[in-house]
């Protein structure tokens, strides 16, 4: 497990540099290089490192869910059985339709749900009818479950870490 | 469709250009006329399209996705339960916090579900900590205790 994934200053600066986007030029890498004060074969060395180790999960764009279509977007929340929930967990993680797929504590009385896995569709009908396929995934070894449907996006900036 | 909404939305170029943006950007000279080229487009055309598409925010954003963690940093879900009468306030209180990095409402009693990203585990103690005493409402934090599995898979 690549637990460390000891990163040097230059690879902070690197990550502060390209944590609000790339660059929309011929050599993109070469412009983050000149900022940087390093040649751009150093910036693509030191991305592909950061890939390697999962410090970088992938390069990419990242759509608004609204705007491609995905109107709704339903968080499912499950409580199902500790003894089973890891190898459920991964079932229910794989579905093409689940876009994130993680246990989480429960937090008694309130909440007693110990697995959140993200649905995203064209509209509530289709969530629901989703849901119902992970809730027959599940069988008994679930006790409840519940659906929040975001209602506005508040907030949606990425991380950012101080330079 | 009303037309305003309708131009804003991505054609079918665009769509191409984003399935062909969730995999990975390759890390060459010219990455974008390696992307270009495979879609058949030419590098000015796809650069022009990825700023327009920035610019409407059809996409949120473009580059790379950070693990924070494998950095040493701290990704936490959390939520709160906020009165419908203070909901606004309380939103803008939360959202001026650095540390937060998306907000959303949803339809429950939690009805505030916000991610905060800090350098530091403890950074995350001391945001819980101070957006409780910026607001005066509980935060509940949801730690992941496992991944089952994370990838982006949706199709435009």
């Amino acid at each position: 497990m690549p637990d460390a994934a000891h990163l040097d200053a230059l690879d902070r600066r690197l990550i502060v540099a390209t944590q609000a986007g790339l660059p929309r030029v011929s050599r993109p890498y070469d412009a983050i290089g000149a900022e940087l004060g390093i040649p751009g074969g150093e910036v693509i060395a030191r991305l592909q490192r950061m890939l390697d180790t999962g410090v970088i999960r992938r390069i990419g764009a990242v759509p608004n869910h609204y705007a491609i279509g995905y109107t709704a977007n339903g968080m499912s929340v499950w409580d199902v059985a500790d003894e089973c929930i890891d190898e459920l967990g991964a079932r229910v993680g794989v579905l093409d339709f689940v876009t994130h797929c993680y246990r989480r504590p429960r937090r008694p009385p309130d909440w007693p749900y110990n697995l959140f896995a993200m649905v995203h569709s064209g509209s509530r009908d289709e969530v629901a009818n989703r849901v119902a396929e992970i809730a027959a995934l599940l069988g008994d070894a679930c006790r409840r479950h519940d659906i929040l449907y975001s209602t506005a996006i508040l907030k949606k900036t990425g991380l950012r870490i101080a330079g | 469709m009303p037309e305003a909404r309708a131009s804003a939305a991505p054609d079918d170029i665009d769509r191409r250009i984003i399935n062909a943006l969730q995999g990975d950007f390759p890390l060459v000279d010219e990455p974008y006329r390696a992307v270009a080229g495979s879609l058949g487009l030419d590098e000015a055309e796809l650069l022009r399209r990825i700023d327009a598409m920035l610019e409407r925010r059809v996409l949120t954003r473009f580059g790379p996705m950070f693990q924070i963690e494998r950095a040493g940093g701290a990704f936490v879900l959390a939520a709160m339960k906020v009165p419908e009468h203070e909901f606004e306030g309380v939103a803008a209180k939360v959202n001026a916090f650095p540390e937060v990095a998306h907000n959303y409402r949803r339809d429950h009693s939690l009805n505030m579900w916000f991610v905060l990203a800090t350098a530091t585990p403890q950074g995350i103690t001391e945001a819980v900590t101070a957006i409780e005493s910026a607001t005066g409402l509980a935060v509940l934090p949801f730690p992941k205790e496992r991944e089952y599995f994370v990838e982006m898979k949706l199709h435009a």
